[in-house]
């Protein structure tokens, strides 16, 4: 709503900046951290730092997310004055869902890579004794 | 009349992308959904019938350099969490800082 009062109000360029403004994450990621806290909380754990971790990784996804939503704005911009718009908003949504979903299998892959890594790291640090 | 369209469509498809990001897992799939062009999606349909199809490019180029700043919104939330240790409301409220001076800036210099 308040994208098409500034689009209307100062154009369609700067209207279209807040089209990608983050409406959602800050919401979702607080919930994330309070639905994590209150399992640990659950569980006996009072102190953690666990629903920070969790809004981090939502932040992570939404990061990814937002990669692939250059790919859905730069979809509508090519297609939108040629295509049927219904069309275009559909393709646009495909390449964002394709492009995230690449992207966050890639970017978990790797992870699971490095997670191996550090976890082989650190039980040498404990078969050693160190920390 | 306009107003309140946009204001029940964009809740409605808004609440329909958190619904889904709240029941897939893992977290970070989830987050993907936090960045889902659900106000697009919402907006856009609307405009074109209103505006026409080449106000509808317009408002997509731009939107270009609002994921871009989106993206490095989310960078400076993880730091602000991560490094600062700072809760996720107050992270993800100071980022917006983040999201501000990115769009604007990409608007002054190159949109303008």
């Amino acid at each position: 709503m308040i994208t098409g009062v500034l689009a209307g109000h100062y154009g369609s360029v700067f209207g279209g900046l807040f089209l990608a403004f983050p409406a959602i994450f800050p919401a979702s990621a607080t919930l994330v951290e309070k639905h994590e806290r209150e399992k640990k909380r659950r569980a006996g754990i009072t102190k953690t730092a666990r629903g920070r971790e969790a809004a981090a990784l939502d932040a992570r996804g939404a990061a990814i997310g937002s990669i692939g939503l250059i790919g859905f704005a730069f979809t509508v911009w090519r297609l939108a004055p040629i295509w049927n718009g219904a069309l275009a908003l559909f393709a646009a949504l495909v390449v964002w869902m394709t492009l995230s979903i690449l992207i966050w299998r890639l970017r978990r892959h790797r992870l699971f890579v490095r997670r191996g890594r550090a976890s082989t790291a650190s039980s040498t640090a404990i078969s050693s004794g160190g920390h | 009349m306009q107003i309140l369209f946009r204001f029940v469509i964009g809740g409605l498809v808004v609440s329909l992308f958190a619904a889904f990001a709240d029941v897939v897992k893992p977290k970070s799939f989830a987050g993907l959904f936090a960045a889902a062009p659900s106000v697009a999606m919402a907006t856009l349909g609307l405009t074109i019938m209103t505006e026409g199809k080449l106000f509808v490019a317009a408002e997509t180029r731009s939107m270009i350099f609002g994921a871009l700043s989106l993206f490095l919104y989310a960078a400076a939330a993880i730091r602000l969490m991560m490094k600062y240790k700072l809760d996720a409301a107050p992270a993800a409220i100071s980022a917006l800082a983040v999201w501000m001076i990115c769009a604007m800036g990409a608007w002054y210099v190159l949109l303008r």
